[in-house]
């Protein structure tokens, strides 16, 4: 009798997880599981010679699938009730980080906990959506002006506080992911225009007048001497081909000596033999793309794309406002992520610590993607249940 | 909870623009990547190869000199060498005085080594101290890891082992220097040198250059970014240099540079019908190792300040009139012009003169009747004097210029003066004026404007004891591939046969054969085994070089004249033919004569003893 009802148990535990897994949403889990495995090639051969690596980043690939099981099991609904806490919490730890942060290569990013050390600018990527989205919802869209004071100032208080540690790459993901859901809750086309075409001149004036302000002394209003150096080498990398363009300059050739086909696992030149710098975390695509060619980058930028796109359709099928922007703005601030640091790598954006989301080393930012996905699928799950007969007529 | 449809469709509107920029930035970005990876892949791919790919050139050894015994002249010792990359170093005079400290550094090694590197290109590794002993290697290796651009290296250092002997001859090399690069992208191959960092600067060094040198090999490797060795990925052994078998017999050189007893002078020994040259001297001498890697300007400007001018290949370079030693060639040229027979005399009432001028005899009270024999047996400048008059200026160059005066001689060594052949042309264009009858008679006693290396003196003589042939001088008498040990043997060279009959030739021998008998040479060979036909020669200083510093007690020394000797030897199968000079060292028979004795008792009884008779 015994055996048999631990038999029974057993499979009772089987269908639980069975049907636990059936409620993930299954095209993103398969992307999931597809970036996954690349990341696992990339970082192997950007590490093999210290095992330790490879296995710590397994671990925390591992981790991330982990979390993003658990948050898919969580109805959307609920996760409307952390929208406040979590933002809170986040803005109280950036205050203390900018009290009582640690600094380390010049930028105080850190708290030190005892146990362990956290960056509070990463629980950003993900509160800063939820609260955002959790206001449009209970506002029911974006209607008076105090409800836009409110949102901007929502907005504006962490990244400003994380681009004073200073941290540019997080501070762009968390705007971007606030901008995206205002974007999304109905910010003004004639608005998006104008910061648009302003940004569009901007970009054009650079190119032209590169040279001239580009010049040594010459000072950029807002921005620091390193990030003027960065956007500086990037328009013309072979300025200071030794020093701060060696980076771009290296990558560029690792991504291009790979050709269409690739050199081949673990048989990148420009990886291998140390010409990438940071070759596991920012930089792991070079690499990448050394080894495996255009067919790998394509591969991966196809795995973006549908990454995003059928998280857009998630959030399309939401029954509620909340989660629509969650999973929408999710989806588009995954994308700046991978578009920023593919653009970096290959010269076309100035280099500011983005990693590449999901493939590069680091724990942190793989546990927080891990938790966005979570999230998505959250969303997913709300959709199957509650609008099971979804078109596209909304 | 339910939200309004208003609020619906401007949500799929804008997510529909959020997905379709989405799509639009990956396209973006794939472009990119299919720009660098399949429209530039190759101009990366080269640069990545170039990242990767470092040549090593590898230093081919450089051939060793040997004397024609298989004694080793020049050679290439291994040792250890502390080397300086100055663009390394932020403080130079810091990290020398901590090297200092370690080992202890001569201020002339310093000095050197700052002019070593003040001629250096970029990026060069500038030895500061090379041949460290074992001690100053094992005080330094610990130390050299804290100081960056600071290396022990193992080095072949080119060496000299008898040092100050024969430098002339062998010459040195050096470090290749920025003047020398340049001459190197001229010619064309400059591609030959990668790598090399020393390069012949004088003498045979120079001379054999491209013989000595052999061609660098390179190690192709893969290195990462820092520069650590990965793998080999191919190797192109290095072609050793090859050596060079001189002509020259050592022990013969050493011998002549002892008998000068630190006079100044030169001396050319050659094998008459094949101008192999056994002895090439000129003195003093300096140490060639101190310029391997740089001469500290101390010794430099010592050496070049000498009024003993060491650095002056006498033998090659040195001019001097022949004095005496011209008669018998004079005596041929008469023959050969017509101007003189055999048994034609003159009266010597110990004068010549020319107008109401008189050039005196060196023997005021004359020597009575003189014919052509006895013209050179007795040394009768009258009968000189006469003759020259008799054939004028230009018939005396015509007639003498076939033995190679005033021309290069075309010897296997950089570097060479013509001197002066004097002729009314050569006097209109180099003075721009008339030559004058009252200069002809001094021509024909070989002083005046006549100037001749000992080395041309050395090849004419040869030509009076081969039977009248001009033969090319030459010092490397073969050329051995240390690899196969094959060798190469250099063909003797004939410029031209004078065509003198053979009864002339045997007179003039006959006569200074007679010189030895009974004439200025009888006392000092007296006694020889063989028999030696020579001349005795006194060359006069008129003044002393204007551009020479004036020392008091030096200067009744230089007024002597200078003492000559040209002889050849056994005088009927002659085996050695030679000229020499002592500078200042006054009649021909006095300083000359006894040096040219021991050549001769060295290599036609001594050499023959020890079984190494010449051919």
């Amino acid at each position: 009798m015994n055996d048999r009802r631990a038999h029974v148990g057993w499979r009772a535990v089987g269908l639980w997880a069975r049907q636990r897994f059936m409620a993930l949403d299954q095209p993103l889990f398969f992307i999931f599981c597809g970036l996954m495995g690349l990341s696992l090639l990339a970082v192997y051969s950007a590490s093999h010679h210290d095992p330790e690596r490879f296995f710590s980043h397994a671990r925390n690939l591992a981790l991330a699938g982990l979390i993003m099981f658990v948050i898919a099991q969580v109805p959307a609904n609920w996760l409307q009730k952390t929208a406040i806490p979590l933002y809170a919490t986040g803005l109280l730890l950036l205050l203390a980080v900018e009290f009582f942060g640690q600094t380390s290569k010049g930028a105080t990013r850190w708290l030190d906990l005892g146990i362990t050390r956290i960056q509070p600018s990463e629980l950003m990527k993900i509160a800063m959506p939820l609260m955002l989205a959790w206001l449009v919802h209970q506002r029911d869209g974006l209607k008076t002006v105090r409800d836009w004071v409110v949102i901007v100032l929502l907005l504006l208080l962490p990244v400003a506080l994380i681009l004073r540690q200073p941290d540019l790459g997080t501070a762009i993901l968390v705007a971007a992911s606030g901008i995206f859901v205002i974007y999304l809750a109905g910010l003004s086309w004639r608005l998006i225009g104008i910061v648009a075409g302003g940004a569009l001149l901007l970009i054009l004036l650079l190119i032209a007048f590169g040279d001239q302000v580009c010049a040594p002394g010459v000072d950029w209003p807002g921005l620091r001497e390193y990030q003027r150096q960065r956007v500086c080498t990037l328009l013309d990398p072979t300025r200071d081909p030794l020093g701060k363009g060696f980076h771009i300059i290296q990558s560029m050739i690792a991504v291009g000596s790979g050709g269409i086909w690739g050199k081949g696992w673990l048989k990148g030149t420009q990886a291998q033999l140390d010409f990438i710098p940071e070759r596991e975390t920012d930089f792991i695509f070079s690499g990448f793309a050394e080894e495996f060619g255009f067919l790998g980058a394509l591969l991966l930028t196809a795995l973006y794309i549908g990454l995003v796109l059928r998280s857009l359709w998630v959030s399309l099928g939401a029954p509620t406002i909340f989660g629509r922007l969650l999973a929408a703005s999710l989806a588009l601030t995954a994308f700046t992520y991978a578009f920023v640091n593919l653009a970096m790598v290959t010269g076309l954006l100035p280099v500011v610590g983005v990693p590449l989301p999901f493939v590069s080393y680091g724990g942190t930012a793989l546990v927080t993607l891990g938790v966005g996905i979570g999230l998505i699928m959250s969303v997913a799950r709300d959709r199957s249940r509650v609008t099971q007969g979804f078109s596209l007529q909304g | 909870m339910e939200f309004s449809g208003r609020f619906s469709s401007e949500f799929r509107q804008r997510a529909s623009v959020a997905a379709l920029f989405v799509v639009l930035a990956m396209v973006g970005l794939t472009l990119r990547f299919a720009q660098l990876q399949v429209w530039q892949h190759e101009d990366h791919a080269a640069r990545a190869d170039e990242n990767r790919m470092a040549l090593l050139p590898i230093q081919a050894p450089r051939g060793q000199i040997l004397d024609r015994y298989g004694t080793v002249l020049a050679r290439n010792d291994a040792g250890f060498s502390l080397e300086i990359e100055p663009f390394q170093v932020t403080n130079l005079n810091a990290t020398i005085e901590h090297i200092s400290g370690t080992i202890g550094l001569r201020p002339s090694e310093i000095n050197r080594f700052r002019r070593a590197s003040a001629e250096a290109r970029r990026f060069e590794s500038i030895p500061l101290k090379t041949r460290l002993t074992d001690e100053e290697v094992a005080r330094l290796v610990t130390r050299v890891a804290d100081l960056p651009g600071v290396n022990i290296q193992q080095r072949s250092i080119r060496s000299y082992p008898f040092e100050a002997s024969s430098s002339h001859l062998l010459g040195h090399i050096g470090r290749v220097s920025r003047f020398d690069r340049e001459r190197l992208e001229e010619a064309g191959i400059s591609n030959d040198y990668l790598g090399v960092t020393h390069i012949g600067k004088l003498g045979i060094e120079k001379s054999y250059e491209p013989v000595l040198k052999g061609q660098p090999g390179f190690q192709k490797i893969e290195v990462t970014a820092s520069g650590r060795l990965v793998r080999e990925l191919g190797l192109k052994a290095p072609e050793p240099g090859k050596n060079l078998l001189l002509a020259i017999d050592f022990g013969l050189q050493t011998r002549i540079e002892e008998a000068y007893k630190g006079r100044r002078g030169a001396l050319v020994a050659m094998v008459p019908q094949t101008g192999e040259i056994l002895a090439f001297v000129s003195q003093p001498n300096f140490d060639p190792n101190a310029f391997v890697d740089g001469v500290d300007p101390e010794l430099w400007s010592e050496l070049n300040n000498s009024p003993d001018v060491p650095l002056l290949n006498r033998a090659l370079r040195g001019i001097y009139p022949p004095g005496s030693t011209y008669k018998p060639f004079m005596a041929i040229a008469a023959l050969t012009s017509g101007a003189r027979k055999p048994g034609d005399t003159i009266q010597d009432p110990g004068y010549f003169m020319l107008g109401n001028h008189r050039f005196r005899d060196s023997r005021p009270e004359g020597h009575g009747r003189v014919d052509l024999k006895k013209s050179i047996v007795v040394s009768s400048d009258t009968y000189y004097y006469k003759l020259a008059i008799d054939m004028g200026v230009d018939n005396i160059f015509r007639h003498i210029a076939p033995f190679g005066f005033g021309r290069t001689t075309g010897i296997d060594m950089e570097g060479e003066t013509a001197g002066i052949l004097p002729s009314s042309d050569w006097k209109m264009k180099r003075f721009g004026k008339e030559w004058l009858t009252g200069e002809t008679p001094s021509i024909g006693i070989g002083q005046g404007y006549n100037a001749f290396t000992i080395l041309q003196l050395a090849r004419a003589t040869a030509a009076l004891a081969n039977g009248g042939k001009l033969v090319k001088p030459r010092l490397v008498k073969a050329i051995e591939d240390p690899r196969s040990g094959n060798v190469i043997e250099m063909p003797p060279e004939i410029e031209a046969d004078l065509n003198i009959p053979e009864d002339w030739l045997s007179l003039v021998r006959d006569a200074m054969v007679e010189v030895n008998l009974s004439g200025t040479g009888a006392r000092v060979m007296a006694g020889t085994p063989y028999k030696v036909a020579g001349k005795t020669g006194t060359s006069q200083i008129f003044s002393i070089k204007q551009n020479e510093t004036y020392v008091a007690s030096r200067v009744a020394e230089r007024l002597r004249d200078h003492s000559l000797y040209v002889a050849f030897a056994p005088a009927d199968n002659p085996k050695v033919a030679l000229a020499v000079i002592v500078e200042n060292g006054g009649f021909g028979a006095a300083a000359a004569a006894p040096i040219a004795r021991q050549v001769m008792d060295f290599l036609l009884v001594e050499r023959t003893k020890e079984g190494r008779a010449l051919p």
